[in-house]
């Protein structure tokens, strides 16, 4: 099959091509989560430094209120999802395991849930600068998973200039379909979005890249920008991109190289060559939240798996505890594995009392016969057969990467092999024939050269 | 909700590749090349493979159960060295030599190193290498294919008593006023007695018959399969024949009288079974896609080397058991280029549909836009003009 890409032209070297496994949701319109009776919100969801609470114990929030304020640029503040009155600050667990200082709201049962904080504003007049404030009010960070505060995405450094802002719709993750359905039913708001975007950046050209799996979500966005042409004056043209359907298509260096055909130098981020790339479904956020100085406080999650009742993309608020949430789509009783996230990165979790956070775009859950082909397969050792070489996207060698993991010559990987280039997409034990653990063995190798460069 | 939810790290799921699938398919893509040849040596061929590949299994299940080696006999890679084995050796060669060799295939050639995965040679190769140092004679005894009643009798030498001198075959064919058509290969006889074959009988070894080992032709389309379905790696055979291919024809056209064409040299002797079968072995070629092209090409020259200038008529298999050596000098050579550390700031491939600065910014502006220090060997390209 090798053979045959090559003439397809495809765009970025390498890569697989799971299941795609969306069919469940992907049709399905985004409907709303019912507010859960108590709410826990982590104070660090994100990169970076967890912000202070500012409310204290007892006091009535109101939705959309805000309460965790910072100062450090590297952090967002946070906004109660519900109109409750807070119970607790105290450690809760967290998805990683770790348990994490979190702001527990009791909802009232009889509240409406009607936004009744933040005000309207018009940022047609406003400067890069004011926006650039109004997106770190929003408490705004990645949806697509990462969860980087989106201000940070959007400053521009002094030395660098930004061209274009790259939106990414790839979703290339199997089973997800939060971002095509917020591509589909949310386009105009993501228009707006990537308008205060590129305004911040100084952007002239938007791109929406999206995987060629998702249609209508093309179609869509396409009659999006042609209303919005239509209607006023542009600030920098509008595009919109089919890509292939690959995985990980949706990295960010992937994405560019499908789009522009370059590759963004090691080391470097895509600013370095005057982009920026930012996920729909935080650009649609923005889109709906700048003009109404709201906060972010619900998000769209593609909640599903194979024995799952009631599968779809709901809008949880955020801090909603994944008990309720499984309880409300219908998870199996059987369930064995319960992931945040898409199948090939995301995080499994060890407890249900965890909160869906800003970054989780996805719930997946696995019955026992569900989980995994590689349960029964026996791990071999390394026969050498080089597919993982052959899917590496970032062209490393997983296979001498591998063999120098088991001897712990971690120095090695890192200094002749390339290691710190791989972001752990997992292409490579998703090939792997001898069932060998590559990328988990690449995270330890990574997280112990971190350790020792600290020491 | 269950009790018990399972942690276990990302990813989460799970390709269809298995080394079991990897080389059950080299297994059934290798029935058709053995079948043909069971049709063309009758039952002594059969019994051939039979007890080589016996061999194969009872030696690697000695050493798992024993806890030597690695792997287990579920994953046919020994079924495979078996097959191979048997498809080197001539078919009338003694049925207790085939064991022995077979028995040495694993043990020297895999056992040693730690089973699967493990081994620096070929193990077939290993097998077929101790063959011919320890039985010369024997293993340079070909009779010819489309015998006679070969479906119902043995070749004698098949049935020869362990440690015993086989029965001398080209009696055997002249009882049977067979004599005219003894047995060497078409390399032999090219070698020693300078006749060169013609290319129908190389090519499809049915008429005339021919001491030639396996079809090259089926040998060739079952590799086809398998480098379509990607359990093989289309590189190396490719870069093998190439080199053999190259390096024949360069001598061909210096000295046509001496030297036989490039397609005699192809289609001789294992030089295709090797292409496609023995040097494509996993665990001894490069992991790297550049290393499996020096391999090849490396492979293909040494055979055409040996043959020309060796004692031996046939140089396959020391040239890939030197590729095999080689193997792990070739990868350190041959590392794939991260993604961002090649040619960097230049469009690449083909598809990418918007130019780098849009077409309305004006070439002060794409200087001021285009970054400055590490990519600027490139110059920002002015845009002719369509977006999308």
């Amino acid at each position: 099959m090798k053979l045959l890409s090559y003439f397809r032209g495809e765009v970025f070297e390498r890569g697989v091509h799971p299941p795609s496994e969306k069919e469940a949701t992907a049709d399905r319109s985004i409907r709303r989560l019912p507010y859960a009776s108590t709410f826990t919100i982590p104070l660090s969801q994100h990169i970076g430094r967890p912000p202070k609470a500012i409310i204290r114990v007892g006091e009535e929030v109101v939705r959309g209120q805000p309460i965790a304020r910072t100062e450090d640029w590297l952090s967002v503040p946070h906004h109660s999802p519900v109109t409750g009155v807070v119970e607790a600050i105290e450690l809760r667990p967290s998805a990683r395991g770790p348990w994490v200082e979190s702001i527990v709201i009791r909802a009232h049962a009889g509240a409406s849930q009607e936004d009744l904080w933040g005000q309207r504003r018009d940022l047609a007049d406003a400067t890069p600068a004011d926006l650039l404030q109004a997106v770190w009010d929003t408490g705004m960070v990645g949806l697509g998973g990462a969860a980087f505060p989106t201000h940070a995405k959007l400053s521009v450094p002094k030395q660098a200039k930004v061209h274009t802002l790259v939106v990414n719709g790839c979703e290339c993750e199997p089973f997800l379909t939060c971002d095509h359905r917020v591509m589909v039913e949310e386009a105009d708001d993501l228009i707006v979005g990537m308008r205060y975007a590129m305004r911040v950046t100084g952007a002239v050209r938007g791109i929406v890249g999206i995987e060629d799996n998702k249609p209508d979500a093309v179609a869509a966005i396409q009659a999006a920008i042609d209303r919005a042409n239509a209607a006023g004056v542009p600030e920098g043209e509008l595009f919109v991109e089919k890509v292939p359907t690959k995985y990980p298509q949706g990295s960010e260096k992937m994405l560019i190289m499908a789009l522009f055909g370059v590759e963004i130098p090691s080391g470097t981020l895509p600013i370095s060559m005057g982009m920026v790339v930012n996920n729909v479904g935080t650009l649609a956020a923005l889109g709906r939240l700048l003009p109404q100085g709201r906060g972010l406080t619900e998000r769209v999650v593609t909640i599903t798996g194979p024995g799952v009742a009631r599968p779809g993309d709901y809008r949880v608020p955020i801090g909603t505890p994944l008990k309720f949430v499984l309880d409300y789509a219908g998870a199996p009783a059987e369930a064995r594995q319960i992931i945040l996230g898409g199948p090939m990165m995301g995080q499994a979790i060890a407890s249900l009392d965890v909160p869906v956070t800003k970054g989780v775009s996805g719930v997946l859950v696995f019955r026992k016969e569900d989980m995994l082909a590689r349960e029964g397969q026996q791990t071999y050792p390394c026969i050498k057969c080089g597919e993982c070489i052959e899917s590496c996207p970032m062209g490393l060698n997983p296979s001498t990467l591998g063999l120098l993991a088991a001897k712990r010559e971690y120095e090695t990987m890192g200094s002749n092999y390339y290691l710190g280039e791989c972001f752990e997409c997992g292409c490579c034990t998703y090939v792997c024939p001898s069932n060998i653990p590559l990328v988990q063995q690449f995270r330890v190798a990574k997280q112990v050269l971190r350790e020792r460069a600290a020491a | 909700m269950s009790a018990t939810v399972e942690i276990r790290p990302a990813p989460h799921i799970k390709g269809p590749r298995s080394v079991e699938k990897i080389m059950l398919h080299v297994v059934y893509s290798l029935l058709p090349v053995c079948a043909f040849y069971i049709f063309q040596y009758g039952i002594s061929a059969l019994a051939m493979m039979l007890v080589a590949v016996a061999a194969c299994l009872l030696t690697e299940r000695w050493f798992i159960t024993t806890g030597t080696q690695s792997g287990r006999l579920g994953d046919f890679s020994a079924t495979i060295t078996g097959l191979l084995l048997a498809l080197t050796l001539p078919p009338g060669f003694p049925l207790w030599m085939g064991f022995v060799a077979g028995t040495i295939a694993i043990v020297l050639g895999k056992a040693i190193f730690g089973g699967i995965g493990h081994n620096i040679f070929n193990p077939a190769l290993v097998g077929r290498a101790f063959a011919q140092a320890a039985f010369p004679t024997a293993i340079a005894t070909y009779t010819p294919s489309f015998l006679p009643g070969r479906f119902t009798e043995f070749i004698p030498s098949s049935l020869a008593w362990p440690l015993m001198t086989p029965p001398d075959a080209a009696l055997w064919l002249k009882e049977k006023h067979l004599d005219a058509l003894a047995g060497a290969t078409p390399l032999a006889k090219w070698k020693f007695e300078g006749i060169l074959a013609n290319a129908q009988d190389l090519l499809m070894s049915l008429s005339g018959h021919m001491a030639v080992g396996p079809s090259p032709l089926l040998i060739l389309l079952c590799g086809a399969y398998l480098a379509f379905r990607r359990y093989m790696d289309w590189r190396i055979p490719t870069a093998i024949l190439g080199s053999a291919a190259a390096v024949a024809w360069t001598l061909y056209a210096v000295n046509p009288g001496h030297y036989p064409s490039p397609f005699f040299m192809l289609f001789s002797g294992g030089l295709i079974l090797g292409a496609v079968y023995m040097a494509t072995d996993m665990v001894t070629s490069p992991v790297t896609p550049r290393g499996m092209w020096i391999y090849g090409a490396l492979i293909g020259l040494l055979t055409v080397v040996i043959r020309y200038y060796g004692g031996l008529p046939e140089g396959v298999m020391y040239a890939i058991l030197i590729g095999n050596a080689a193997t792990p000098l070739i990868e350190q050579i041959s590392q794939p280029t991260p993604f961002g550390k090649g040619g960097i700031g230049k469009p690449k491939r083909r598809g990418a549909s918007y130019p780098l600065n849009p077409s309305y910014i004006s070439r002060e502006e794409a200087a001021a836009v285009t970054p400055k220090r590490q990519f600027l060997k490139n110059k920002p390209k002015r845009d002719s003009g369509s977006m999308s």
